[in-house]
């Protein structure tokens, strides 16, 4: 270290503290991206003694500084020597805990509990604590927003008085008279409970969470719904029912539909939180009403978790609650107004085949199933036959096909080629399904018809399933079915259809394998090398130069480099460039 | 929508939402699902003695009190138009009658405004509501909601109204309500909440902090939180006026509300659709007290738009707003950052930009104020307006720049020859800065690397 800090004279506060406060905000925001540069070149006693008191008196700038500075300054603990000099950092932390903009106080925040954990106990109670204090006793809202934040981090490590102080000061930010500290809280709750001993889960934390979920504001209430799902993993089995269940009840019928909306986004959690027996006597219930809710959002969310659950029902009682109490709701769903809705559901009611085994998958899924295939709205039809794959395990995927069919055919010619473009996604999944005969007979067709389709992201994502579907039917099925077809675009009088030959060879030559490559693909290429237009003879070029690797040297030598030495010297500068690389990547030069 | 929308949904949505029938109406009555609704119908007021009337009156109050499912269009007709039938008879009648209301009305019109207008709003229609491009989502309950508003009004209007006895059922908990219906993306009902605000902030002293306050943590949470709340404009609205009672000299309190809240308004996406009304409310501060000038401009410099054109135009031309207000000692103390930052935009390559900026020139006051201090602002600005002339693509501003130049020239011919004469230089010495600089940061990152070398573990990375 000797060394290195005879260099430190060469770099003066000043100059360095320039560089931060330069004019320009791009070069302050570099200056402040490289802080950790600046305290090595400074050494750990000028950082702690020089940068930090300036870092600190200065924090007035562009919220993307002090970004920058918040996040850098969780990552400074051995630049200022270490552990027993961490509590250096607090001050500019402090300061840019308490600034307006959202992003820099998250980040302050989270450098700050980064930072805790490398205090001792006792520079935690000496520094860290008052901080949290003084912020959580802050004018404006900003500070006391950022405390709540930081209570969990510092009250597993300090004494019991200090502990009795940091629920004291937690409690006071729940009943906060400004919403946004409310919220802050409210989000913190969960995690502030999973520090705390249980004796004080029961008597604070509960009626905490009490008060804020029946908070004047929705947006209060519906945080608390999070920390409910928290505290209820805490609690012991018996004590659930009177001291959060009476609150979860209210919440799932809350006026407003932001609540609601919440408590079915989280309804998997919550499940698994209280355990079978309030499953069965409250949640289903309420899990019926959420997906009869008259607010689209709400069904939709609660749509969303019908498979998880079902899944997680008791094993005892599943199939009577799915059949008796869910299942019908569910019929409801299929024919719902809102397309998000039905859309939601497709998404997750073929898992229910699983659950509920053959028979009843044929008898009471599967009218379901053929009527979302049939739905108006191409995200449900999608949606279903993306995850196809559950229900063929449970009875085999030919009970759909006669459906799955002309489902298949009108999604692949739907006006949106984004509709296109995702059945065309799932195309290699079906094939793998439905059997090499049955794609053979109706869906090759539509496979080849979109490699003349007029938009370049269909006859991309076209080329590609052909090579996927190389990989699963393999090569000779290839060359029977899908080559000759491919080359026989090479003849259209469209160039765009023959430039997609040129992709098609590209994406096949590797799975085709050399023999299938050099036959029958390399000749049609080289035909295509004096084609009128440019753009297919740039893409020769570039083809030769991607199936290069697949070809023998022999016929590298003898074949394609004089190819490419005649594109090389083609009259059109890119046909030159790509013949030109070609050569060199292929070491043909 | 939520997050879990953009998961079900995979497609852009303005197209999908374009292709779907539309639904231009939405109402979110929780409480309004099921049986449907009798009342037996009540002989009209005027159909009845003077002694009658007050008992009557609280009697059609109750009945206003059932609420309608209007997304069911077929349900309830015949009940949907008896209520709007007797709507219409409130309204007439607190515009026109005299001892109507007693003390007993009052909770009753309360209880009646607040069953039919208090609800939570219905989600919005698409993820991201543009009110500059989407049609708003109309309030279907509207031929109700509209006469509701309608007779509340002319109760707040009406001269038998006491807010010394309304003030017991208008409290705060009815306006923190009445505040969060201002987010409704209906704009009728915006304009009526507005009318009815300024109303109850008017006659009912004890609530005005409160409602000050509540307007504060609506705007800090559309600034720092959602960016979302369709009634910004109108809540600017009452402000202006409000901000424009208040006694001089000003509080603490208002001035927090200009630097903490209004300022960073200003970096709100959505800004076009408020704009008009927030420059107003800071133009009001300012002619209020001139000393604010300082931390205002200060702020807008801190929040200037780094790539949002449009909002830069706009910035500019609030800037311009309160230019033609300042004071010339105002003016001495911000004119180097605020021409720092005009420099800057007259070198914009977005034409409108450079061009809104180089309008201050026509600005006789302004114009004023810059000759009066050319010594500081000529060097300020000399560089940019040089540079431009020569290179700028757009013939337009190069004859503004022109302009703007033989301007100045006219002002301060010295300092302008002098400027003139050491461009050259001034780059060179600017360039040769720049080579130092970089000079500088490879020396230090030479030394990092040589450190982290030596000691390895020492460096977090």
């Amino acid at each position: 270290m000797a060394g290195a800090d005879s260099d430190d004279s060469l770099y003066p506060i000043a100059v360095l503290i320039d560089e931060l406060r330069n004019e320009d905000v791009q070069l302050r925001l570099n200056s402040i991206k490289k802080l950790s540069t600046i305290a090595l070149a400074l050494g750990v006693e000028r950082t702690r003694t020089e940068l930090l008191p300036f870092l600190t008196d200065t924090i007035y700038d562009e919220d993307e500084v002090l970004l920058a500075l918040a996040e850098q300054l969780g990552n400074f603990t051995m630049l200022v020597g270490g552990p027993e000099y961490v509590h250096c950092l607090l001050p500019p932390l402090e300061s840019l805990a308490t600034v307006e903009e959202t992003v820099v106080r998250d980040k302050a925040v989270e450098s700050l509990r980064k930072i805790s954990h490398e205090h001792s106990p006792v520079d935690l109670e000496v520094h860290f604590e008052p901080l949290v204090k003084r912020l959580a006793s802050g004018d404006w809202f900003t500070s006391r927003t950022s405390a709540c934040g930081l209570f969990s981090v510092c009250y597993p490590r300090v004494s019991s008085t200090v502990k009795a102080e940091i629920r004291q000061h937690f409690r006071t930010l729940c009943s906060d008279d400004t919403p946004m500290v409310r919220r802050a809280a409210a989000s913190k709750l969960g995690e502030f409970a999973k520090v705390l001993e249980l004796e004080y889960v029961k008597s604070d934390i509960i009626s905490l969470f009490t008060a804020l979920a029946s908070d004047e504001q929705d947006s209060v209430r519906l945080l608390a719904v999070e920390a409910g799902v928290s505290i209820a993993t805490l609690l012991p089995q018996e004590d659930l029912e009177a001291l959060v269940m009476p609150t979860l009840r209210q919440a799932a019928e809350d006026k407003s539909w932001r609540v609601r909306y919440m408590v079915a986004d989280k309804f998997s959690d919550l499940q698994k939180a209280v355990g079978p027996e309030i499953t069965k006597n409250d949640l289903v219930p309420a899990f019926q009403n959420l997906l009869k809710d008259c607010e689209a959002e709400v069904r939709a969310a609660a749509a969303n978790k019908v498979k998880e659950f079902c899944e997680n029902l008791p094993e005892d009682s599943r199939e009577t609650i799915i059949m008796t109490h869910i299942l019908p709701c569910v019929k409801e769903l299929v024919s719902d107004t809102n397309q998000h809705v039905k859309s939601a559901l497709a998404s997750v009611i073929m898992g229910l085949s699983t659950i509920l085994g053959k028979d009843n998958t044929i008898e009471h899924l599967l009218p379901l199933f053929l009527a979302q295939l049939k739905d108006e709205c191409p995200e449900v039809r999608l949606n279903i036959i993306s995850n196809l794959d559950c229900v063929n395990e449970v009875i085999g995927i030919r009970q759909l096909s006669q459906s799955l069919l002309p489902a298949i055919v009108e999604l692949a010619e739907d006006a949106k080629w984004r509709v296109r473009l995702a059945i065309i996604e799932y195309m290699p999944l079906l094939a793998g399904q439905l059997g090499v005969e049955f794609f053979d007979e109706k869906l090759n067709s539509l496979c080849m018809a979109w490699l003349v389709d007029h938009v370049y992201a269909i006859r991309e994502a076209a080329t590609c399933n052909l090579m996927k579907l190389v990989e699963k039917f393999g090569a000779e099925w290839a060359q029977n079915t899908i080559v000759p077809k491919v080359l026989g675009m090479a003849n259209d009088p469209n160039y765009l259809h023959r430039m997609t030959t040129l992709f098609c060879i590209n994406a096949l030559s590797e799975v085709c394998g050399q023999e299938i490559t050099t036959k029958h693909m390399l000749p049609v290429v080289f035909k295509m090398s004096n084609d009128q237009v440019a753009n297919v003879r740039f893409n020769v070029a570039k083809s030769l130069q991607k199936i290069g690797p697949v070809l023998d040297s022999n016929c590298l030598q003898t074949e394609v480099k004089p190819v490419l030495e005649k594109l090389a010297s083609d009259q059109d500068i890119d046909v030159k460039y790509f013949a030109q690389e070609a050569i060199s990547v292929l070491s043909l030069a | 929508m939520s997050n879990i929308m953009d998961k079900v949904d995979g497609f852009s949505r303005k197209s999908v939402r374009k292709a779907k029938q539309k639904r231009s109406q939405s109402s979110s009555q929780f409480r309004s699902q099921g049986k449907p609704i009798e009342l037996t119908p009540l002989p009209l007021l005027k159909d009845v003695s003077a002694q009658e009337q007050p008992e009557l009156f609280l009697k059609k109050l109750q009945q206003c009190c059932a609420v309608f499912d209007f997304m069911d269009t077929l349900s309830d007709l015949k009940m949907k138009e008896y209520k709007r039938s007797t709507l219409n008879e409130l309204v007439d009648y607190v515009t026109v009658s005299r001892g109507y209301l007693t003390e007993q009305a009052y909770p009753e019109v309360v209880k009646m405004v607040s069953y039919n207008i208090f609800r939570t709003l219905p989600p919005s229609d698409s993820n991201e509501f543009d009110p500059e491009e989407d049609e708003p989502t109309l309030e279907a309950s509207w031929p109700h909601l509209q006469l509701v508003y309608e007779f509340f009004i002319r109760f707040l209007e009406s001269q038998e109204f006491q807010p010394s006895i309304a003030k017991k059922y208008i409290d705060q908990k009815f306006v923190l309500q009445l505040l969060e219906l201002f987010d409704s993306e209906d704009p009728r009902e915006r304009d009526y909440l507005k009318t009815v605000l300024h109303r109850i902030y008017g006659k009912f002293l004890g609530l005005r902090a409160f409602i000050r306050k509540q307007i504060n943590n609506i705007f800090l949470r559309f600034v720092y939180e959602t960016e979302h709340f369709n009634g910004v404009a109108e809540l600017l609205e009452i402000l202006g006026s409000i901000i424009n009672g208040f006694a001089l000299p000003l509080k603490a309190e208002h001035k927090q509300f200009l630097v903490k809240v209004l300022i960073p308004l200003h970096t709100v996406r959505s800004l076009s659709l408020f704009h008009a009304q927030l420059a107003y409310c800071i133009v009001q501060f300012l002619e209020k007290d001139p000393a604010l000038t300082e931390p205002v401009i200060g702020g807008l410099l801190k929040f200037w738009p780094k790539t949002c054109s449009q909002k830069e135009v706009m910035f500019l031309g609030e800037l311009e707003e309160i230019l033609d207000v300042i004071e010339p000692t105002q003016f001495v103390k911000i004119q180097d950052p605020l021409f720092k930052q005009i420099s800057k935009c007259v070198s914009s390559p977005h034409f409108q930009v450079a061009e809104r900026a180089l309008y201050y020139w026509n600005n006789e006051y302004i114009m004023s104020l810059i000759e009066e201090n050319s010594n500081v602002i000529l060097p300020i600005m000399f560089t940019s307006l040089y540079r431009i002339s020569k290179e700028h693509w757009n013939p337009a501003i190069v004859a503004l720049v022109y302009n703007v130049l033989k301007a100045f020239m006219e002002m301060n011919s010295t300092l302008f020859d002098e400027l003139t004469s050491t461009y050259k230089s001034d780059r060179q010495r600017e360039k040769k800065k720049e080579k130092e600089r970089e000079e500088l940061w490879k020396r230090l990152e030479d030394l990092e690397l040589k450190r982290s070398l030596q000691s390895d573990g020492i460096i977090p990375t």
